[in-house]
């Protein structure tokens, strides 16, 4: 399975246990991505950080 | 049983904890991402338990809030969100049981913020009272910086960084403490060492193994039990008083200290969410 880089449009391998909501790092451009869905791959540049992020 | 994940984006730690959860039998799991959800006052979501593992801190305190509103529990539960996720109730709840904290002073106006600051004496350390991962930490190390810091936090800043949240400047030789807390087991420690004076590995500190001992043991859960109890991940200083408890975190993040410690800390934090319900 794989998905085109919203940023720089290189096609990303998933891993076989990749889910829905995953955050990765683009091999290529090193954008954080977000997997948005499955079916099809895809996937979204990650949310900015918000001010009350944190743990 | 349904457990309800309720999450944001899936990071290192959320993947690892779902893992854990497939592992266990009989659970179910019901994601809960708190970018979809809609609350209202009068439907129950068809779970058991929910474990929150927001990314957002108001969004946690809210959404732990309607589940608990509506019979559901919650690990961790709302009031030790909301408490945890700011420092001025943190250490508040903590004097209250006299755990040893770095001293404080919070104050509303750059006047009396300036006051305080100066009869501390320099350095001291100025935060945010809601926030995380070392951000917006000043350490002050004069007058001139330290009204240039507070000027800006109240131009620039929101309401809530005209809460001025000033604390002791801590000497701690290069490396803090954190502790997992889970239940009433603490069951990990790590030293986040750096050369910088922030110590928070998001900000590229180095974690290794941190023997618990009696002491860390100690502090530890009294500052868990402080704050309400649950999954904690408590920061501490080694000072020339003892140990000093920094802060305490309620979503904890423990990507760097599975290796380290050797203690496989999601199936802990999952197992004490299954075993809660029971």
């Amino acid at each position: 399975m794989a998905a085109e880089c919203p940023v720089c449009v290189n096609e990303i391998d998933f891993e076989d246990d990749t889910i829905v909501g995953e955050l990765l790092a683009c091999p290529f451009c090193g954008t954080e991505l977000e997997v948005v869905n499955l079916g099809p791959p895809t996937l979204e540049v990650a949310p900015e950080l918000d001010e009350d992020w944190g743990q | 049983m349904n457990v309800g994940f309720l999450h944001s984006v899936i990071r290192f730690e959320e993947k690892k904890l779902l893992e854990a959860f497939r592992a266990q039998q009989g659970v179910n799991i019901i994601m809960l991402d708190d970018r979809k959800l809609v609350f209202d006052l009068e439907n129950v979501p068809p779970i058991d338990v929910a474990f929150e593992r927001c990314v957002s801190h108001s969004r946690a305190v809210y959404s732990l809030q309607f589940l608990e509103m509506s019979g559901v529990p919650c690990i961790n539960r709302a009031e030790v969100a909301r408490v945890c996720g700011d420092k001025i109730e943190t250490s508040i709840r903590l004097a209250e049981r006299d755990i040893p904290q770095p001293q404080l002073r919070v104050a509303y106006t750059e006047e009396s913020a300036l006051e305080a600051i100066e009869e501390f004496g320099y350095p001291v350390v100025l935060k945010p009272a809601i926030g995380s991962w070392g951000r917006l930490l000043s350490k002050i190390n004069d007058r001139s910086a330290a009204e240039t810091v507070l000027e800006h936090k109240r131009l620039l800043g929101s309401y809530q960084h005209s809460i001025f949240y000033i604390q002791e400047y801590v000497e701690k030789q290069g490396r803090d403490i954190r502790t997992f807390v889970v239940g009433d087991e603490c069951i990990a420690g790590i030293y986040r060492e750096s050369t910088h004076w922030i110590t928070n590995t998001a900000r590229g500190a180095v974690a290794a193994n941190c023997p618990i001992t009696n002491e860390i043991a100690e502090i530890s859960l009294a500052a868990a039990d402080a704050v309400g109890g649950g999954i904690l991940a408590i920061d501490l200083f080694e000072s020339d008083r003892g140990m000093l408890v920094n802060e305490v975190n309620y979503t904890m993040e423990f990507r760097n200290s599975i290796a380290p410690t050797g203690v496989d800390i999601p199936a802990r934090m999952v197992d004490f969410v299954v075993n809660h319900q029971t």
